[in-house]
């Protein structure tokens, strides 16, 4: 196996606050190869943002801020780095679309200037090279008529073009990493579908690896080869979409696929949503984070932390999975079969 | 179903109602204005009371005619104290060039009248000579041209420092920012004139260090405004964006926060300039300003101290309208400005 574009091996980002340390990232470790999509998944609050933005580096070393770990893009280490020189990873190595498309464009540059800007400091090309460049690029992420658009301002296009415009910056210095911060949540349904089709075919024409973080399922079980699933600042459950999704092993990862309302269901179908919030990241429960909200947690859990490991068992047949369950799913059946006789 | 809005039937004056009533507003106006500076007949007061009657009127006249003509409301007065600022900024930066009396030279003033009344269009001293014999226009343009100077280079002054060391203090924060704050709330908290004063007992009287003076006056307003508007900025996403493209921090502040910052902080730079212009006046007035025989607003309205108002009125009505008109135009363009260009109401 060639050696991966993106490893991150126990990755752990602390805030010091006034109400005591937030582990808001605790420990999570996965790899990305060249071409691949690893989606991020979880609710508001369990890391997702501040694990791609670690990642990146964007988020580092600080007064307020540790972290700890490694990330490892193309064999460097990203923290170890001084800050000029992994701000020259930023663009042509590893980039990111952010969530919101209304508020991640300066309003009062030009789109044009957005594009000319990174591509000149990074490529060191002429003006006119640069424009070039811009209309190709804003061709490639299928805005109509290019050229005229890099005259206009942010607020003259709608969110989907800006969102465009957005992922084509990210793109203009062909980074081999694309980090996608909840691209699509804050946009229509029907663009959303555009947007993650459009990220879908660029990653597959330019070979690049795609981190897509997001909450919504639906946006991750299509467009990933992999999921990881997090919950308060840890990873639950990791494995390839299709069987993840299919069979999950962690209670969590259950929980969350069942409390998508299905077209399926007949009217008035209450939502199946997860009782309780995610936990207080200052002062987490101790043992499985996610025990005071499972239907299936036994005494063990609310002791002991589940240390994510590999799956034996059903699931195991269709590629690796990784669990962090004391009572996994389908693994233990046992407790499985006494629940359902209890329902 | 909606019921129908209700409809405000507001009668529409026709466009020659407009200009009939108008124009005879204008001239009734005009007219009662020019009877009661000239006469006699009246108290003071209540020639003043006349006067202002028929300044008002004839504005109304002048906005129903400008109504008439654009077919919509028009801000005259708006527009009027625009013109006056036109006609006062040109007459200043060409006072050398136009044909105006004597401005400083007391020697050649000595073979002039002195305290000659206003002559009108087309006489020697449109507007009345000083006890040196000075030509109280040419004083008036002259001063326009000393009093707007300062204003201008203080607060340019004021707005570059002050809002360089805002942005940087706002975008920086940490240590940086608790100095500038202390700095900036040091000189907040000393009363301004108290300051100018004791500034101008140490500073030589020239516009170079009166500019200087009165700068510090913006300064700390102008480091509050470009540090609360660079923080707002700061920590948009389009800041983290360009952050997560490889910009440093230079550029980040240049291109990303700079571009946001400068308009309100030019909005409150125009407000600036009429609190100076007032300032520099007071500062003339007391003697520690621009010294005579150079002339300024605030030294001429000084000239009428020791009964020379009461024999004389025009020595300090003029510089007095010069002054008033002035701060008055500045101040409408600035709350323009910062009704156009408030953070707070812009829809970003």
């Amino acid at each position: 196996m060639s050696t991966p574009l993106l490893e991150v091996v126990d990755l752990r980002t602390v805030f010091h606050t006034t109400r005591g340390d937030v582990r808001a990232v605790d420990g999570v470790s996965f790899s990305l190869m060249a071409g691949e999509t690893l989606g991020l998944v979880g609710e508001s609050g369990s890391g997702k943002s501040v694990l791609g933005r670690s990642v990146m580096g964007l988020i580092t070393n600080g007064a307020t801020t540790t972290v700890s770990g490694q990330v490892l893009l193309e064999g460097t280490d990203v923290h170890a780095l001084k800050p000029s020189a992994r701000r020259k990873l930023w663009g042509p190595a590893v980039a990111m679309v952010f969530q919101d498309p209304m508020t991640s464009l300066n309003p009062v540059k030009r789109v044009g200037t957005h594009l000319t800007e990174t591509l000149r400091r990074h490529l060191r090309c002429s003006r006119s090279e640069a424009t070039e460049r811009a209309v190709d690029l804003l061709r490639q992420v299928g805005i109509p008529e290019p050229a005229r658009r890099l005259a206009q301002y942010p607020h003259e296009l709608s969110g989907g073009m800006r969102q465009r415009v957005v992922i084509a910056t990210a793109l203009a210095c062909d980074p081999r990493l694309l980090i996608a911060d909840e691209p699509t949540t804050a946009l229509d349904v029907t663009v959303q579908k555009q947007i993650l089709d459009l990220l879908g075919s660029l990653v597959a024409e330019r070979n690049m690896a795609m981190l897509l973080v997001s909450h919504d399922l639906g946006a991750v079980a299509g467009r990933t080869d992999r999921v990881q699933v997090m919950y308060a600042g840890r990873t639950v459950e990791s494995g390839e979409t299709r069987p993840v999704f299919a069979a999950p092993e962690h209670p969590y990862t259950e929980a969350l696929l069942a409390s998508i309302p299905q077209l399926s269901h007949p009217p008035h179908t209450v939502l199946r949503a997860i009782e309780g919030n995610p936990p207080d990241m200052a002062r987490p429960p101790a043992g499985c984070r996610f025990a005071p909200r499972c239907g299936r947690v036994g005494e063990d859990c609310t002791d002991v932390l589940p240390m994510l490991s590999v799956v034996l068992g059903p699931s195991q047949r269709e590629g690796r999975r990784e669990v962090a369950c004391h009572h996994p799913v389908l693994t233990d059946p046992v407790l499985t079969e006494e629940l359902g006789h209890g329902r | 179903m909606l019921a129908p809005e209700p409809v405000i039937v507001r009668r529409r004056d026709t466009r020659a109602v407009l200009l009939v009533t108008g124009l005879l507003l204008l001239a009734a106006g005009s007219a009662l204005a020019v009877w009661a500076s000239g006469t006699t007949v009246l108290v003071t007061l209540v020639r003043m009371l006349v006067l202002v009657a028929g300044i008002l009127a004839a504005i109304a006249g002048l906005g129903r005619l400008a109504r008439a003509a654009r077919g919509k409301p028009v801000d005259v007065v708006f527009w009027l104290a625009m013109a006056w600022l036109v006609l006062i900024l040109g007459a200043a930066a060409l006072a050398p060039w136009l044909p105006l009396g004597n401005h400083d030279d007391s020697v050649a003033g000595l073979t002039a009248p002195i305290f000659a009344p206003p002559g009108g269009l087309g006489a020697d001293h449109p507007l009345g000579t000083n006890n040196y014999g000075l030509d109280v226009l040419a004083r008036a343009v002259f001063g326009a041209r000393t009093s707007i100077l300062v204003a201008l280079l203080a607060v340019l002054i004021g707005t570059v420092v002050g809002g360089l060391v805002g942005m940087v203090s706002g975008f920086v924060r940490g240590t940086t920012d608790r100095v500038v704050g202390v700095l900036s709330n040091a000189l907040l908290a000393v009363p301004p004139l108290i300051l100018l004063i004791a500034l101008g007992t140490v500073l030589d009287p020239s516009i170079r260090s009166i500019a200087f003076a009165l700068s510090l006056l913006t300064i700390p307003s102008m480091v509050r405004l470009a540090r609360a508007n660079t923080i707002t900025v700061a920590q948009r996403e389009y800041v983290l964006a360009a952050r997560a493209l490889g910009a440093n921090r230079m550029r980040l502040l240049l291109r990303e926060v700079l571009p946001n910052v400068v308009l309100p902080v030019l909005s409150l730079a125009v407000v600036m300039i009429s609190v100076l212009v007032v300032a520099e006046a007071s500062l003339s007035f007391l003697g520690i300003g621009i010294e005579q025989p150079t002339p300024t607003w605030g030294n001429m309205i000084a000239e009428g101290q020791g009964g020379v108002m009461e024999e004389n009125p025009f020595i300090v009505v003029v510089p007095g309208i010069c002054l008033f008109l002035t701060v008055f135009s500045f101040n409408l363009l600035g709350e323009r400005a910062q009704k156009r260009w408030d953070p707070r109401s812009a829809k970003l």
